[in-house]
């Protein structure tokens, strides 16, 4: 399938989620389904650096944080359309992806991954000290309640988060069909075999790191909005760092996908155990479903079906 | 020397204070076959590994093709036209065989400029290259499924697969039987006579006696010998590096 075309199947499927949720006459559903929709968007960005080249980044709080806390910079220096804040929130993480990369990269394994949680505890360092974004105290965003042509604001918060659900899949899809895709999966076999073959690795694995974090602070920037209330330990939260590293594990790293469906398993049952039990499980739900993947089908969902699949042409 | 297609002059490398290679220096011509020996541990892969940009020497010089190459990376140097294989095969495992093969068509060979190959002659150099080498009934499978000859056959073509000038086989044939090695020595001596040169690494002396024109033998990181395999293996300090006085 085309990438164009699978885009407008994305879209599809996209205008017939918020039409059935629309049917459902309750704002929760818009209000859960937008948290798991935000994890879409960060499990399939986490994948693209963390599957495709096999780098592990433990501080997708931080890019996630960073688009959150550049839309409250904003919002108190002139309140802008929330695209445009998507828009923004990406470029900056963006740009500090590249950076991270640039100052990175040349670390392996558990080496890189201990290099972006401290990137992650240097950033939510330097917001806790910053008065103007609120420090430590937090910060307000008095969001409107309605929005002409949609109407409750939270459905549109929904529909843009839905929209960013699309594009990252997009991205992913196509990234997996193109050159770029066959680059990455040689950094991740071998990176002295895939130089020798005349990948540019140091390049590729940059573009991997930007790519990724611009869509983790997309994801972000228009959380404040949703939230209303922003404060360093939620928007730095262990969560987004732990959820983006394990709903792809769970779905299966290899596509696009796994995070799709690991980000709506995990998602949805991190909902429920919410209003059922306590937040406060959520974590331990994630905790005991990654130790039951990475014993029982260490390749995820998307892998099991496929050996399943192999098994049975044989 | 007119026609050189690589020149390695003084190259040193030192891993701490081990001195791993002492001043090598080393010419090889356009279209020649060259065959590179030497005990175990006497810098044979590191100097592959310089060569090639994998590693970088601390002095002298590598100049390939007319043009200085030190500092480039290795991945610049393969789209100059400088192929490896590994000593140890190293396939990208999760990737099918003629995936395998279609990395370095998609980033050396449709680098270079004026040769963007279209999706259909990209699989259909994938299919001549593994007719080549006889995989091709392997095409869709990975890497894990394929025995050790069938590795070291995809090494080999993946390292031909970007069209080389040189092309350095480091022990491609360890391992491998009798007619399996007449088949790559053979497989070599053919891609020699389309005018790819090449540096073969190799412990079998068979093998490296039938392919080479040349015998270079390094002994504890220096170069002791270097001229016709016949004079070479008579030679008394190759001898004596081989068999001990």
């Amino acid at each position: 399938m085309r990438t164009r075309v699978f885009l407008l199947v994305m879209i599809a499927a996209a205008a017939v989620v918020f039409f059935a949720a629309r049917m459902v006459s309750n704002d929760y559903v818009f209000f859960a389904g937008y948290t798991v929709l935000q994890f879409v968007v960060l499990a399939t960005a986490w994948n693209i650096l963390g599957g495709y080249t096999g780098y592990v980044n433990f501080g997708s709080a931080a890019f996630f944080a960073l688009g959150a806390y550049a839309t409250v910079f904003l919002h108190k220096l002139y309140p802008l359309p929330i695209p445009l804040l998507i828009l923004i929130g990406g470029a900056v993480s963006g740009i500090v992806g590249l950076g991270m990369g640039y100052l990175t990269l040349r670390l392996r394994g558990a080496f890189f991954a201990i290099a972006t949680l401290a990137l992650a505890v240097v950033l939510q360092t330097l917001v806790v000290n910053w008065d103007y974004v609120g420090g430590s105290r937090g910060a307000y965003i008095i969001r409107p309640n309605e929005i002409a042509l949609i109407g409750p604001y939270v459905q549109y918060l929904f529909l843009l988060m839905l929209a960013l659900a699309v594009i990252s899949l997009t991205v992913a899809r196509g990234i997996e069909r193109s050159q770029l895709g066959y680059g990455f999966a040689t950094i991740r076999d071998d990176e002295l075999a895939a130089e020798a073959s005349g990948v540019p690795t140091l390049r590729l694995k940059l573009i991997a790191t930007t790519l990724s974090g611009a869509l983790m602070g997309m994801a972000g920037a228009p959380f404040p909005y949703y939230i209303g209330y922003l404060q360093p330990s939620s928007a730095f939260g262990l969560e987004y760092a732990v959820n983006s590293i394990a709903m792809p594990m769970i779905g299966g790293t290899t596509n696009w996908v796994g995070p799709l469906i690991g980000a709506i398993l995990l998602g949805s049952l991190q909902q429920i155990a919410t209003v059922t039990i306590s937040s406060a499980v959520n974590l331990l739900i994630v905790g005991l479903l990654l130790v039951a993947f990475v014993i029982i089908a260490p390749n995820g969902i998307v892998g099991l079906v496929q050996n399943w699949m192999r098994g049975r042409t044989k | 020397m007119p026609g050189a297609l690589l020149e390695v002059t003084g190259l040193s490398k030192r891993f701490g204070g081990f001195v791993a290679l002492d001043g090598i220096d080393l010419t090889v011509a356009e279209g020649e076959r060259v065959g590179l020996i030497g005990p175990n541990g006497s810098g044979k892969s590191t100097l592959v590994n310089c060569i090639c940009g994998t590693l970088v020497n601390e002095s002298g010089s590598v100049r390939f093709n007319g043009e200085t190459v030190d500092g480039l990376l290795t991945h610049e140097r393969t789209r100059r036209g400088m192929a490896r294989s590994f000593q140890l095969p190293r396939p990208f495992t999760t990737l099918t065989v003629a995936d395998n093969l279609r990395v370095p068509l998609l980033y050396t060979v449709n680098a270079r400029p004026g040769h963007a190959l279209s999706p259909t002659e990209l699989d259909a150099r994938c299919a001549e290259l593994l007719q080549l080498v006889a995989l091709a009934d392997k095409a869709r499978h990975l890497p894990r499924d394929l025995t050790q000859v069938e590795m070291r056959k995809l090494e080999l073509a993946r390292a031909m697969a970007a069209e080389p000038k040189l092309l350095i086989a480091d022990e491609a044939m360890a391992g491998l039987s009798q007619s399996e090695v007449d088949d790559i020595v053979g497989l070599l001596i053919r891609l020699n006579e389309h005018g790819i040169t090449i540096i073969l690494i190799e412990h079998i002396m068979r093998a490296v006696m039938k392919f080479s024109q040349r015998l270079i033998v390094l002994v504890s990181g220096k170069k002791i010998a270097d001229g016709m395999p016949d004079a070479v293996i008579r030679d008394p300090a190759v001898e004596r590096a081989y068999i001990g006085q």
